[in-house]
């Protein structure tokens, strides 16, 4: 059940694909990439996003969210693929979200959910640092028990939006070795308190991330998500609704590589035909259709899964993003290539495609990771 | 209880009471890819008073041997939730189909979309009750993927046709007692619209068959020469010159019956077992070969994607919707991915993978080496690769000739 989008979950993709046109051109990321904008995305558009429910799609409605699930959110950041639209709902309406109803006691769903749902509070997760590659258990950055608090000192990089994020969840240790897989906690930390510096990465794939360094900052043991030491499996839970999600924007990035390059196939001439007649090129953009079908059901699959409950959904998160992370390495490459010269070009929109799914291969575990965690799974 | 509850009770009680021990999956070794075991019934295998014979009959009597055709040809009559349901309980007691074969997975469905009455009332039931076995006659020494370019002809004489020419890689003609197969009625014609398709019965004298071995050793098909062959004008199906729009109709039957009997093998961690078995583990579970284990992950998730992709499809069918460009990946996929699985498998047994036949190796090593170069002709049969990769990109992605 739940592959085909039922009649409401159309409808709320076509609103989206709708407005993404409207309001967000790949023309602007260019100029908020040209410009060197100190935000990276448009505060007035956000809340016109909030007021159409997007930041609220995965909070429970007792925390004035719309309580639907991954597949709606999956609506949504596929059209938000499809021209790389900078703002915030990875990190606020996913991973910060997430984080908060999965693993948030009462008094933190009552004070951050609304504010997240009706979009005044923009939040993020800052689980990664600069070894371990995607080992989730790879964690350096210390909260030592002090008295009732905890302290954090560490840094973290990468952190999605994490430079206008004012709540940032963090992945620290507070027993244990690095590489432990027990020992793990997350705490709720506030942007502006003491101790915490963010700093802005400068990445090729176009998307806002920044290096969180914390000296000694002090946060009250009411700021835990979960249990003590337990962190790893919420954050686990966390990213694997991430990882859905950012399969549905790589299936948005993938469909508009794909219809760019089968417009150019058609319209570009070379020898007095279309280079689209050509079988060799022919070929290889029926190939990367099945590839696009293929990672459009491994995308359903895993977001109907997740939202089920269902004791296969972490595999069928693995089984997404693996075939995404190859499929967009495939029509991304493939993409640019059948543009000839023009697709090396800055100013050609393809490489701002291949740019972000390279870029979405290497979060969250390339195929390699995901194929690695999958056998594993599956007892093999 | 539901009816559809109560006739699930119903069949499963019968089924347990009538399907022999020898005829539910596990019982003898055998590949089930393969068909290996399965009975095709015909005049040329009917002979003995075997478990499957009797098995047939009780199915053929009630028609589960064609479920869903209508009471009046023969077949069960059932609804498709029907259909379904004895399909899932035959699965639970791993029956074994009672037959197969291109009778009811090709001709009889074509017949009931496009035969008349007598047609239908005359070769239905037979096909139903398994006493008739059909092949297909298309391809051609100069016509393969360029199929409407074939040169088989057949001329009216009275109240027949008389049919000269070659077929050729047609599949069991020498275990089949009928043939479809197309001829060209009208040589002045376009290519496409001198076409015609026809039912002919091979014993006759204008109609020599010859085995040919494939490369896994086996001999399914055969060259199939037509010397002043006759056949009845009465079968001629979808009337003269309309052979192409049937072989169409038929392809699509066949593409989906390819891709479906792929999706159906019962054992999923068929590499998984076989990488336990013959390269070992570590602690934890984990395949001691990281290569192997990569390649395995890789194959079974490509594998649970076009299930999946399947299953989209399906439920958008019952959803009302026509079915979407993803239908027309299947036979490609499907294909190409059975000979990754087949190769990767034979891989996975290493040295015990080189048997032919005979001592040093047992009938699973064997029937999967045999399986690997039989699955090589996957995308060959039924319409090459190349030509499904031609048919999206003209189809479905528009792109110009
Ligand atoms: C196991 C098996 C069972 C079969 N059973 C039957 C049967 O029962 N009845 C029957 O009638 N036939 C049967 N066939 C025949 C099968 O349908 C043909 O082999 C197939 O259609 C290809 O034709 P061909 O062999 O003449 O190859 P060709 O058409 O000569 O093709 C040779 C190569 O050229 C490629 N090629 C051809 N045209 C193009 C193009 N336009 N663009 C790109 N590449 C192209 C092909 O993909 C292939 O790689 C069977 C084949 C096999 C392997």
């Amino acid at each position: 059940m739940g592959l085909v989008l039922s009649e409401d979950q159309q409808m709320l993709k076509k609103a989206a694909a709708d407005f993404v046109k409207k309001q967000s051109p790949i023309s602007r990321v260019r100029a908020l990439r040209d410009s060197d904008d100190s935000v990276g995305f448009s505060r007035d558009l956000w809340k016109k996003m909030a007021e159409l429910g997007w930041p609220a799609i995965m909070i429970p409605e007792e925390a004035g969210g719309l309580g639907m699930g991954c597949l709606e959110m999956a609506c949504v950041m596929e059209e938000c693929g499809r021209s790389l639209v900078p703002e915030p709902l990875l990190s606020t309406a996913v991973l910060g979200a997430a984080a908060v109803v999965l693993g948030g006691t009462q008094a933190h769903k009552a004070d951050l959910l609304p504010r997240v749902a009706d979009g005044s509070l923009l939040m993020s997760l800052a689980y990664q640092e600069r070894e371990g590659r995607y080992d989730l258990a790879h964690c350096r950055t210390r909260a030592e028990k002090k008295g009732s608090s905890y302290v954090l000192s560490g840094e973290k990089t990468l952190v999605l939006d994490g430079h206008v994020a004012e709540v940032i969840v963090v992945v620290a240790r507070s027993a244990g070795e690095h590489g432990d897989r027990d020992g793990i906690s997350l705490f709720v930390v506030e942007r502006g308190a003491a101790g915490v510096e963010v700093a802005r990465q400068k990445t090729m794939h176009l998307r806002q991330v920044a290096i969180l360094r914390m000296n000694g900052v002090e946060v009250s043991s009411a700021a835990m998500l979960g249990t003590e030491g337990n962190g790893l499996a919420l954050l686990e839970d966390v990213i694997d609704r991430a990882t859905a999600g950012l399969c549905a924007e790589m299936l948005g990035n993938m469909t508009a590589t794909f219809e760019m390059t089968l417009d150019y196939l058609k319209t570009r001439k070379q020898y007095g035909v279309p280079i689209g007649s050509f079988q060799a090129l022919k070929h290889r953009a029926a190939k990367m259709f099945v590839e696009l079908e293929l990672a459009r059901s491994s995308v359903m699959g895993a977001c109907t899964a997740l939202d089920h409950g269902a004791p296969e959904a972490r595999a069928l998160v693995s089984v997404a993003k693996a075939r995404c992370s190859d499929a967009g390495a495939m029509i991304g490459y493939e993409g640019l290539q059948m543009h000839g010269g023009i697709g090396m070009t800055d100013e050609h929109d393809v490489g701002f495609f291949l740019k972000r799914l390279r870029g979405s291969e290497m979060t969250f575990g390339d195929a390699a990771y995901h194929r690695n965690r999958f056998a594993a799974l599956q007892g093999f | 209880m539901s009816d559809l509850q109560e006739f699930r009770e119903e069949v499963r009680a019968w089924l347990d009471a009538n399907c022999p021990a020898s005829l539910r999956w596990g019982a003898a070794v055998g590949n089930e890819a393969l068909g290996d075991g399965l009975y095709w019934g015909g005049k040329k295998e009917r002979s003995a008073a075997t478990d499957a014979k009797l098995w047939l009959d009780r199915m053929a009597a009630r028609g589960w041997t064609a479920p869903t055709w209508p009471k009046a040809y023969g077949g069960g009559g059932l609804s498709k939730e029907e259909a379904k349901i004895l399909a899932e309980e035959m699965r639970r007691l791993r029956c074994k189909p009672a037959l197969v074969g291109f009778g009811l997975t090709m001709i009889g469905p074509l017949l009931l979309q496009y035969g008349n009455e007598q047609q239908k009332s005359r070769f239905l039931p037979e096909i139903v009750r398994g006493e008739v076995r059909w092949c297909q006659g298309y391809s051609e020494p100069e016509a393969g993927s360029d199929l409407a370019g074939l040169r088989a002809r057949a001329v009216r004489d009275g109240d027949f046709y008389v049919v000269n020419g070659q077929k050729v890689w047609t599949s069991y003609a020498d275990k089949s007692d009928w043939m479809f197969m197309l001829v060209r009625t009208d040589p002045d014609k376009p290519k496409h619209e001198g076409i015609s398709f026809m039912l002919i019965d091979m014993d006759q004298p204008g109609v020599t068959v010859k085995p040919i071995k494939l490369i896994s050793g086996q001999s399914p098909f055969c060259e199939t020469f037509l010397e002043d062959a006759r056949v009845s004008a009465e079968h001629v199906v979808g009337g003269i010159n309309n052979g192409w729009t049937m072989a169409k109709a038929l392809l699509g039957h066949e593409r989906s019956m390819i891709s479906e009997a792929f999706n159906e093998s019962e054992d999923k961690n068929e590499l998984v077992s076989a990488a336990r078995r013959y390269v070992g583990v570590e602690s934890g579970g984990r395949v001691a070969d990281a290569a192997l284990r990569d390649r395995i992950a890789q194959l079974t998730m490509d594998k649970l994607c076009l299930e999946l992709t399947l299953k989209r499809t399906k439920e958008a069918a019952k959803l009302g919707h026509q079915p979407g460009p993803e239908a027309s990946i299947f036979k490609y996929y499907a294909t190409e991915l059975n000979k990754d699985r087949s190769a990767l498998l034979v891989g996975i047994l290493g040295p015990q993978g080189l048997g032919w036949e005979g001592e040093g190796f047992d009938e699973d090593e064997l029937a999967h080496t045999r399986a690997w170069l039989r699955a090589r002709g996957n995308s060959i049969e039924g319409g090459t690769s190349e030509i499904q990769l031609n048919i999206i990109a003209k189809r479905v992605l528009g792109l110009p000739d």
